[in-house]
């Protein structure tokens, strides 16, 4: 049901005389339904109209419809639904537009909607552990939802806790990490196909036949699940083995008598057919894959992208984002590129930041104007100042640590008063890792594996500093602070307040298998790079 | 020793009808009430009376008096009626009155005749007058209906979420309809009238001439109808005397009647019982009453004095000035009982504990034969439930009697039917205490579920009965929240109102939002933990600004959108920017909506505060959706001036470009027949290359200062597009290449003559140009420059496909 919000806008075609709108409650709707109605109005045919409002109703929508002349036409009701599971360990808000309206049109209408949500989960798994957050959002959420708890009287107090610790984490926190190029295998099945609701629409590059297949991703795919967390280059490899394996359990039947063969077809044959559609599936996406990337000299930007995460060689990569724009490779790759260099070298230089921008929009249009106000203003595109500016970053993050942290983290917050703050985050947590001979993708040793080894999620970082008990002053404690039980603290919920990427879900998958407990993701939207420039962009009216 | 049994009347073989006073009325009334406007609520509620309405011709000086009075008589309390002139009087479902006024007015009292509020039904309802008003009630609340002067029907379902609906004309109208009625029938309220002998249906949007089923052709006019409690039936009376009974969807007929009588009754309404199949009609005339059903015959009743009847969920209340009645079916377990010479269980079980009482051995014999015939269970339920119909508590008692006395007889009887029995005839024999006057019958008590007790309270508590909603809520044992605390905070509530009253007379406490006194109310409110709770108060005490704050701090941001919007609509433009610019948060949620719905204001926010950026940002936006090229330039032009007070140079030069960009697109498309409009630079150079205009790029490239690289890279591609080699080869010596020269060797879409040139090796990409014939040496490729620098990370991209599984072979 995921996109049935969408109220397709063309004209539905129906005429039983009833309409019935599952929306979430924006103003463009409103205005489009509002639309339909009066149409009808005009030409006479009369119909019924409601209006379902998902997660709740707001009273700008109703108010819109009235001014519309439409109020009493429609009736209203709301679909209280918050949380869509979809995998074992993800749960998603289905929100995307949480990103846009919070972090650039500071429009805290969905802190509610988020507080709800954690509402429903702790009645529904007891009582958390201790809550952790970063970030302005975070802790507004945090307290609406305690709010709403104090409220409620809970019932759920009394029952055996499922959950540890909670990560509230603003998106704004790390914009780093969801910039960069996805290299794990769901990360760039996302990128380049684009994850719809747990399940991907593959093409006819892909299913080698004439029509586009939808697929769902989760760990039911048997398949998939092996290969979801992996390095896009251990991929085909694991892959030719799997094929390898399926042929060699194709080839038992040669030699069976009857009997097996009767055995075979009504036990194995079914899940070997199953699988062997998977396996050929996901091979046919990772050619689409490497056929894409390789058009684009993929490599290059990588390596341009690791040079940024680096600070090294800025120039060259200035150069090479310059090229980029100029060859019109992709506009949302191009804006992605300078986002990062803006955000990993503390804003551009003034020079590049001119520069940069009329480059742009000589190659991709002169509206771009707006979105280069937009990105400024959330801090994704920001040119270097003498001195004193912090950049989002910062602002967020220095807001809510104090002096009485102890520990790693706390003096690299610290320094982020100083200039070029995510060099001196990256310096003092070791987002970097220290290369000794040749990174080892298929057997990796820390986070960094998700992007290649050359850098570890900003995000995920902080996560794992916490459960090592490097301390962190967040927003304070909550709940039984004594002994939980101890198998509920291996269950971690994080939040991502904005959105989290298929990268950092991996990246956590891997430290929880390394430290022997579970992570369990809520998300207002799963994201990527480019969901995010889009979010940036402003439409033509 | 005991009442004597209530009298039965049969129509036809199982219906039977019993009459009893409830009251006798303590009013002494001296007018008749057919002189007066009278409104009885539903459930024993209250009585309003509205005197000498009718009489303000005649004599100007007297003025209207408006008297509500309990059901038992008791004066409640009156005011003499100031306002205009009243067509109709009606309770909501809350026992508020409702004043429906001839101008579409309804004014809005409580039961002790202070003024709540008002509203309006409309202007159309305003300049046509109200000829006749209903009140009705439906699961939405209560509703009104007006049919004005121009013979048009409006209404509004629900008065507490006032949307009013005007119904459709009904064509040829010309008189005001005979009789009309509400009908709410799949949550549709619709309104059915009739006009002469045609029948027609009016809904939302279309009006429908009806026929019921089974009606007689020669029935004649319709005169009056009615509809019952719960909208299922619907019953017609017309000038033949004859009467139509059936379902209100007009779908089936149930029964018919002749009564003879020609003349039009002055009421009639429906009197059935909830669960039963039994449906039958009450007709009332000046002098006499008749109850008509599924049978020949009818029963009659004379009227002494003028009545009034008040259709009930189980029943008819019948008014009058000195009495107060009640008529009712009369339901089964009281039937068998009561019945003479009834030989069910439970009248057998009564005589029996009579014959006890007397010490006589047939007490014995009769309960010996309810035992034979194992019925001893059935005639204990028979004479808990009959006692629940009872009025007389001597009769209840004495059926609650033989209940017990029966139970004495059984192994495990449960005991809680006759626990809650007792139970609820105490609480029902208080609120029926002439005292009190809420002549509540049994179906209609919680139990089942019409009333739940804290409507019952909310009942008391409105009558200001607090001691009696006390001592009920510790009776049965209600929770503290839902019951005593609850009706303490009412009685506190008052007594302070009454506090205020008496601090400051000349307060105007009747009108208003109820307090009079904001700033206490305020400093009350302050200590509501929630500020979400706070804000609707204070929004209805008119502290705007200060619920705005409230909202905000309660994070919610959908209140702080409803303060806001109403906010917009209460203060004038500037006081409202100017509270906007202290509240960041309302003001950025107030630029979401009008980004959507408003956009002319955002510009007036913009210019308030001088915010030169964002409104050269809203220029650049509205030149998007201008049409002709003059309009875009015009709106770019304003953000340029924009722009410029902003000292955002880098924006301002952006948009001189556009406009000098849109100019030329203009021209290039004027002389070319091609569109060129809304292409950004790049693409607008590349389209003419490949157009083969090159003097004209070339004079773009100047113009806009486009960089060598960029010129390079695009004039490249273009080239190799068009399949130009000669130029290429042309522009390729023109001057050094900025991007080197392996461009030149792979362009972006190699053409046919120089494919598969591209090095697929990792090592020397130096790659002689196959389609140049000028053999010019490449240098390396900024992305090969990148490759050199020697990262230690080796990515592996193994970029040899696995083979694909053979297909299963088909077994």
């Amino acid at each position: 049901m995921g996109r049935a919000q969408g109220a397709s806008h063309s004209p539905p075609s129906l005429c039983d005389g009833r309409f019935c709108f599952l929306v979430r409650p924006r103003i463009k709707t409103m205005r489009y339904i509002a639309d339909i109605v009066n149409a009808d109005k005009m030409s006479g045919r009369s119909r019924k109209y409601k209006i379902i409002f998902s997660p709740q109703k707001f009273y700008a929508c109703e108010m819109v419809l009235e001014e519309e002349g439409v109020f009493g036409d429609v009736t209203c009701d709301e679909w209280s639904f918050y949380l869509l599971p979809l995998d074992e360990d993800i749960i998603s808000m289905e929100l995307p537009e949480f990103f846009r309206d919070y972090f650039l049109e500071g429009d805290h209408r969905w802190i509610n909607s988020v507080a709800r949500a954690l509402q429903l989960l702790n009645s529904l798994y007891g009582p958390f552990g201790k809550a952790y957050g970063i970030g302005r959002c975070a802790k507004m959420s945090y307290e609406l939802w305690r709010d709403l708890e104090e409220e409620s009287e809970a019932d759920g107090q009394g029952r055996k806790p499922e959950i540890g610790n909670v990560f509230l984490m603003d998106r704004d926190t790390d914009y780093v990490t969801a910039l960069c190029s996805q290299v794990v295998y769901e990360g760039l099945v996302d990128d380049t196909f684009r994850i719809k609701c747990g399940s991907v629409d593959f093409g006819p590059d892909v299913t080698s036949s004439d029509k586009s297949i939808k697929v769902l991703l989760n760990a039911q795919d048997k398949v998939f699940s092996q290969i979801r967390n992996e390095h896009f280059s251990s991929v085909f490899g694991f892959l030719s083995q799997k094929s390898r394996n399926l042929q060699a359990q194709y080839d038992r039947r040669r030699g069976m008598d009857i009997k097996q063969m009767k055995n075979f077809v009504s036990q194995e044959l079914k899940g070997l057919k199953q699988e062997h559609r998977l396996l050929s599936l996901h091979i046919g996406a990772c050619e689409s894959i490497m056929k894409k990337k390789t058009k684009q000299d993929f490599q290059e930007m990588i390596k341009a992208e690791h040079s940024l995460l680096e600070g090294f060689d800025i120039r060259e990569s200035t150069s090479f984002i310059e090229e980029h724009i100029d060859r019109q490779v992709s506009p949302i790759e191009s804006l992605r590129l300078m986002c990062l260099l803006s955000i990993t070298e503390n804003g551009l230089i003034p020079k590049d930041y001119r520069s940069l921008k009329t480059q742009y929009l000589q190659s991709y249009g002169p509206e771009h104007l707006l979105t280069f106000h937009n990105l400024k203003r959330i801090g994704l595109l920001t040119e270097q100042s003498a001195g004193e500016t912090l950049t989002a970053v910062e602002s967020k993050v220095s807001k809510l640590v104090t002096d009485r942290a102890a520990g790693k983290i706390t003096d690299a917050f610290n320094s982020l008063a100083r200039k070029s703050n995510f060099r001196a985050i990256s310096k003092k947590l070791g987002l970097i890792p220290r290369v000794d001979g040749e990174y080892d993708l298929k057997m990796p040793r820390d986070m960094a594996y998700v992007f290649s080894g050359a850098y570890v999620p900003l995000s995920c970082k902080i996560i794992e500093q916490v459960t090592l008990g490097r301390g962190w002053v967040g927003l304070g404690l909550v709940g039984p602070t004594d002994n939980p039980a101890w198998d509920s603290q291996r269950v971690i919920l994080a939040v991502f307040l904005g959105g989290c990427t298929f990268s950092e879900i991996a990246a956590l998958r891997f430290l929880g298998k390394e430290r022997g407990c579970k992570f369990i993701f809520l998300t207002t939207a799963i994201t990527n790079s480019a969901r995010m420039m889009e979010a940036m962009i402003e439409a033509k009216a | 020793l005991f009442p004597p049994p209530p009298q039965f009347t049969f129509l036809g073989q199982s219906l039977g009808f019993r009459k009893f006073e409830l009251y006798t009325m303590e009013w002494s009334l001296k007018e008749d009430l057919r002189d007066c406007l009278v409104a009885a609520a539903p459930y024993g509620g209250p009585i309003a009376l509205l005197k000498n309405n009718a009489r303000k011709e005649k004599s100007p000086g007297v003025r209207p008096l408006l008297e509500i009075y309990s059901a038992s008589g008791l004066l409640l309390a009156s005011i003499p009626w100031k306002s205009g002139q009243l067509v109709q009087l009606g309770w909501t479902a809350s026992e508020d009155l409702l004043c429906i006024q001839e101008d579409g007015t309804v004014l809005v009292y409580n039961l002790f005749c202070e003024f709540k509020r008002h509203f309006s039904m409309g202007n159309e309802v305003l300049q046509n007058h109200v000829l006749e008003a209903k009140v009705f009630h439906t699961e939405y609340g209560t509703g009104v209906a007006i049919l004005t002067g121009a013979h048009r029907f409006s209404l509004t379902t629900n008065i507490d979420d006032l949307k009013l609906r005007r119904m459709p004309e009904v064509p040829g109208l010309q008189k005001p309809p005979s009789c009309w009625a509400v009908l709410s029938q799949d949550r549709v309220t619709i309104i059915l009238l009739a006009v002469g002998q045609d029948l027609y249906l009016l809904d939302n949007t279309s009006c429908s001439v009806v026929t019921p089923p089974g009606m007689s052709p020669s029935a004649g006019a319709y005169l009056q109808m009615a509809v019952s409690f719960n909208y299922r039936c619907l019953a017609l009376f017309t000038d033949t005397g004859y009467i139509w009974m059936g379902l209100a969807t007009l779908k089936e007929k149930l029964c018919e009647f002749n009564s003879s009588i020609r003349s039009p009754p002055k009421q009639m309404v429906w009197c059935m019982r909830p669960q039963s199949r039994q449906r039958a009609v009450v007709v009332a005339w000046d002098r006499q009453l008749m109850v008509v059903g599924n049978s020949t015959e009818c029963i009659r009743f004379v009227l002494d004095e003028d009545s009034y009847l008040v259709p009930e969920l189980d029943g008819v209340r019948i008014l009058s000035r000195t009495s107060h009645e009640f008529l009712h079916e009369i339901p089964e377990a009281s039937q068998e009982i009561f019945k003479i010479a009834s030989m069910a269980p439970g009248a057998l079980l009564l005589e029996a504990q009579k014959e006890y009482e007397k010490e006589s051995q047939k007490a014995d014999e009769y309960l010996r034969e309810i035992k034979d015939q194992k019925l001893l269970p059935e005639a204990v339920s028979q004479c808990i439930e009959a006692a629940g119909y009872e009025h007389e508590p001597d009769t209840q008692k004495s059926l609650l009697r033989a209940a017990s006395f029966g139970k004495c007889f059984i192994d495990k009887f449960p005991a809680e039917s006759f626990v809650h029995m007792c139970q609820d005839l105490r609480v029902l024999n208080a609120i029926r205490d002439y005292q009190i006057g809420i002549p509540l019958t049994f179906t209609q008590y919680p139990l089942y579920k019409r009333l739940t007790i804290e409507v019952l309270l909310d009942r008391l508590v409105l009558r200001r009965l607090y001691p009696l909603a006390i001592r009920i809520c510790e009776y049965l044992r209600l929770s503290e929240i839902q019951g005593v605390s609850r009706i303490l905070a009412h009685w506190a509530c008052y007594k302070v109102r009454r506090q205020l009253e008496g601090l400051c007379p000349s307060g105007n406490l009747s009108l208003g939002w109820g307090w009079g006194r904001p700033s206490w109310a305020v400093v009350l409110l302050e200590y509501e933990p929630r500020s979400g709770e706070q804000v609707p108060l204070l929004l209805k005490m008119k502290r705007s600004k200060l619920a705005l704050s409230k909202a905000i701090e309660s994070g919610d941001t959908d209140l702080v959108y409803t303060v806001v919007l109403l906010l917009k609509n209460e203060l004038n433009r500037g006081t409202f920017f100017m509270t906007l610019q202290n509240q960041p948060v309302a003001l950025s949620l107030y630029r979401q909506f009008c980004k959507h719905q408003e956009r002319e204001t955002l510009k007036d926010l913009y210019n308030q505060d001088d915010n030169h950026q964002e409104l050269g940002n809203f220029h650049v936006h509205s030149s998007y959706s201008e049409k002709r090229i003059e309009g875009r330039v015009g709106a770019l032009q304003n953000a340029l001036d924009e722009y410029y007070k902003a000292k955002n140079e880098f924006a301002a030069k952006a948009t001189e470009d556009q406009i000098k960009l849109l100019r030329l697109q203009r021209h290039l498309q004027e002389d070319f027949d091609k569109p060129y409009l809304d292409l950004s630079l790049h693409d607008t150079v590349s389209n003419l290359i490949l157009d083969g205009h090159h003097k004209r790029a070339e004079q773009l490239y100047r113009e806009f200062k486009i960089p060598d690289k960029r010129y390079w890279w695009l004039k490249i591609s273009a080239l190799a597009n068009r399949g130009d080699w000669e130029e290429m080869e042309k522009f390729s010596k023109s001057k050094k290449s900025p991007i080197g020269y392996l461009p030149l060797s792979c362009p972006p879409t190699p053409p046919p003559c120089c494919g598969g040139v591209r090095g697929r090796g990792q090592g020397d990409r130096r790659v002689s140009m196959s389609c140049a014939r000028a053999g010019v040496t490449l240098a390396a490729s900024p992305s090969q420059r990148l490759r050199g620098r020697g990262l230690p990370r080796k990515i592996q991209w193994d970029a040899t496909p696995p083979v694909p599984a053979q297909p299963p072979l088909a077994v």
